[in-house]
């Protein structure tokens, strides 16, 4: 069964990327991959208290979803979403799991309400006002994979409607990031839509059992290898190069899947 | 959206481990609340807790997802031939034919904060104990019930905090409708961590009594345990069951607050009338709704009015979270087979702990149990972040029962 999508937009966030202009020319080989620091935009569209208490994962899901969504040509609010990270918001945790482990165990009511894994999805509706539906998938190192699904299949239950795909991953600070690495923050969004007759790359996407693909650069397949949401960068790359062609990419063991682009 | 049918179902609270017991709490009108004893946890509130999970072993080999979340879905999966229907159903269709679908808010992360009293004084690092991938992180829930019943389609957790396990009926039902799989395996499956307990205490929702939904002396949640399973699909049911059906599943988002319901409750509004929509259904078809009732000041007032602005005060409305507690992550699976209970038996449940209705709430709140034919039921589901999400379930996949 394939299901299919156009691109209407995409939107990428990591070490030294700050837009899909720049990964556009990095996953073409027109510059090297240079991986500075990622660097998180303050999202200017929340309110100020909401701008201070929002954490990273949060700053990398707006950044990436706006982007995304403003080269679709969309509004940000007429999107249903598809919110997926594996981690979720490592700093907070950290900081509540010290705090109970303390005698007193008193943690702030913010940092509780933050600690959802649907924090980034609650924050972009109160920036946005969006109030269509909003996901937020956990699949491990398969996030992408199973946000692009579930995105995929939204269009498909409803064509009228268009989705954004927002996966994020952010590292965790010690101690758990000896126990689940990351080397830095990556985010990767597409605004999808269906029909054939409107702008963007036409994808199709089905389920197979095949392996992942990798990349050939190797600094781009150690960002693929070591950031969930950077397990979009084959599809990324395909995207990238205006190209007809086909990637796998990472969903769960012996599950892949397979993205066939159409220009 | 074309009517489901639910093949078997499953649950597990302080109301008792699988359908029977739970039915006959509900029918007895019974809470499962009591004064809270968990772990070091110090605070004076109720709390619905699972009986045995701390004795309950998983099998040897999938020992390394060993956690009190995951002692609950395996414990939670044994009960009412649920596995057996799975199976039946993976050997019909094959194992990447039927997909998992699992909501939960905090996983195995208990067992993070155990770790985190244990960390080396010298490096602060973890004990070596401490596992990551099978227990702490989100994922680990899903990736249990999938190895636990052998399945090998699409799989993922949803964790929209306290709407999650009411969202995977949604997807599961896209996902059979796409072709990529036949039947799924929905869920959720939530269980007590400081970090929920603390955290509700921090924002001072936590009752020190047995929750009193719609009371008008209400003054916070009960946090609960809980899991609930669902087999969904195949979109024919075979010759001679009689299944129960998911009519609509309607979803919104608040655009509000964080961890405030929007006043006026649009969001709700609008997950309830996108339900009704999705089952073609008007609110006059619905015989009950189990609502999200969680008993704090500000989310019955704003469940109310979205109530009371699409019902009137027609249609006899509730929540059990008096009887089960709030359980969080898994209150939608939870409260789907409280209201899939109330369909099949023909009854609408007690609202225990609810002395006094707020007068200033309008809906028709019902405090006791009834016993009359159910034809159709909503249940509501709201979380953190303004996710909401409504289900309608039937009696029959048509108009009337």
């Amino acid at each position: 069964m394939r299901l299919a999508a156009r691109v209407e937009g995409v939107g990428t966030l990591g070490p030294g990327i700050g837009d899909w202009d720049d990964a556009r020319e990095v996953l073409r080989g027109a510059r090297p991959f240079v991986p500075t620091p990622t660097v998180l935009p303050a999202p200017e569209l929340l309110p100020p208290a909401e701008r201070r208490r929002c954490g990273r994962n949060v700053r990398l899901a707006i950044a990436a979803g706006l982007q995304a969504a403003g080269r679709s040509g969309r509004a940000a609010h007429e999107f249903a979403t598809v919110f997926t990270s594996s981690n979720g918001d490592g700093d907070n945790l950290h900081a509540i799991c010290e705090s109970l482990a303390t005698d007193d165990r008193l943690i702030s009511p913010t940092r509780f309400h933050n600690s959802v894994h649907n924090a980034p999805a609650g924050y972009w509706g109160i920036a946005t006002r969006a109030m269509k539906t909003a996901d937020s998938l956990c699949a491990f190192d398969g996030s992408f994979g199973a946000g692009l699904l579930e995105a995929l299949v939204r269009l498909a239950a409803a064509p009228s409607e268009a989705v954004l795909v927002i996966a994020y991953d952010v590292p965790y600070p010690e101690p758990i990031h000896a126990a689940r690495p990351l080397p830095d923050a990556f985010g990767a969004a597409l605004a999808l839509a269906s029909g054939d007759d409107g702008a963007g790359t036409a994808i199709m996407v089905e389920l197979v059992d095949e392996a992942p693909a990798t990349l050939a650069d190797a600094g781009l397949e150690a960002l693929r290898r070591g950031n969930p949401a950077a397990r979009s960068l084959p599809m990324l790359a395909l995207l990238a190069s205006g190209s007809a062609g086909r990637v796998v990419i990472e969903y769960l063991p012996g599950l892949s899947l397979a993205v066939e682009a159409r220009p | 959206m074309r009517p489901l049918p639910i093949s078997a179902f499953t649950a597990t609270s302080c109301l008792g481990l699988g359908l029977a017991p739970s039915l006959e709490s509900l029918l007895a009108g019974r809470s499962g609340l009591a004064p809270c004893r968990f772990e070091t946890v110090d605070l004076a509130t109720f709390v619905g807790e699972v009986p045995g999970l701390d004795g309950h072993a998983l099998p040897p080999a999938l020992a390394r997802f060993d956690c009190r979340n995951n002692r609950l879905a395996d414990l939670a999966l044994a009960q009412d031939g649920f596995e057996d229907a799975v199976a039946r159903a993976a050997a019909q269709h094959g194992p990447a034919r039927v997909g998992v679908f699992m909501g939960t808010s905090t996983a195995g992360i208990l067992s993070t904060e155990i770790a985190y009293r244990h960390r080396d004084p010298a490096t602060g690092a973890l004990p070596p104990s401490f596992e990551y991938r099978h227990v702490h992180n989100t994922y680990s829930v899903a990736h249990y019930v999938r190895e636990r019943l052998g399945l090998a389609g699409p799989c993922a957790v949803q964790s929209t905090a306290c709407s999650s396990s009411a969202k995977v009926f949604a997807s599961a039902a896209r996902m059979i409708d796409a072709g990529l799989i036949d039947a799924a395996v929905v869920g959720g499956v939530d269980t007590f961590c400081l970090t929920t307990l603390y955290g509700f205490h921090s924002l001072e929702l936590l009752s020190a009594q047995p929750c009193r939904p719609w009371d008008a002396a209400r003054n916070g949640i009960s946090i609960g345990e809980g899991a609930g399973y669902f087999l969904v699909g195949p979109r024919v049911p075979a010759k001679g069951q009689s299944p129960l059906w998911l009519l609509g599943a309607g979803e919104s988002s608040d655009a509000h607050h964080m961890s405030s319901p929007h006043p006026e409750g649009l969001g709700a509004r609008l997950a309830m009338e996108s339900a009704l929509a999705a089952a073609g259904l008007a609110p006059a078809d619905i015989d009950y709704v189990n609502l999200h009732g969680t008993a704090t000041l500000a989310n019955d007032a704003s469940e109310d009015k979205a109530v009371f602005a699409l019902f009137g005060d027609a249609v006899a409305c509730n929540s059990t979270k008096g009887a089960t507690g709030h359980a969080l992550g898994a209150a939608g699976s939870l409260e789907a087979a409280i209201s899939l209970l109330a369909l099949r038996h023909g009854f609408t449940p007690a609202s225990p702990g609810t002395q006094e209705i707020d007068p200033q709430l309008r809906s028709r709140y019902g405090t006791a149990l009834a016993r009359r034919p159910l034809a159709r039921v909503m249940s509501n589901s709201f979380g953190f972040g303004g996710s909401n999400c409504s289900l309608v379930f039937g009696a029959a996949p048509g108009g009337s029962a």
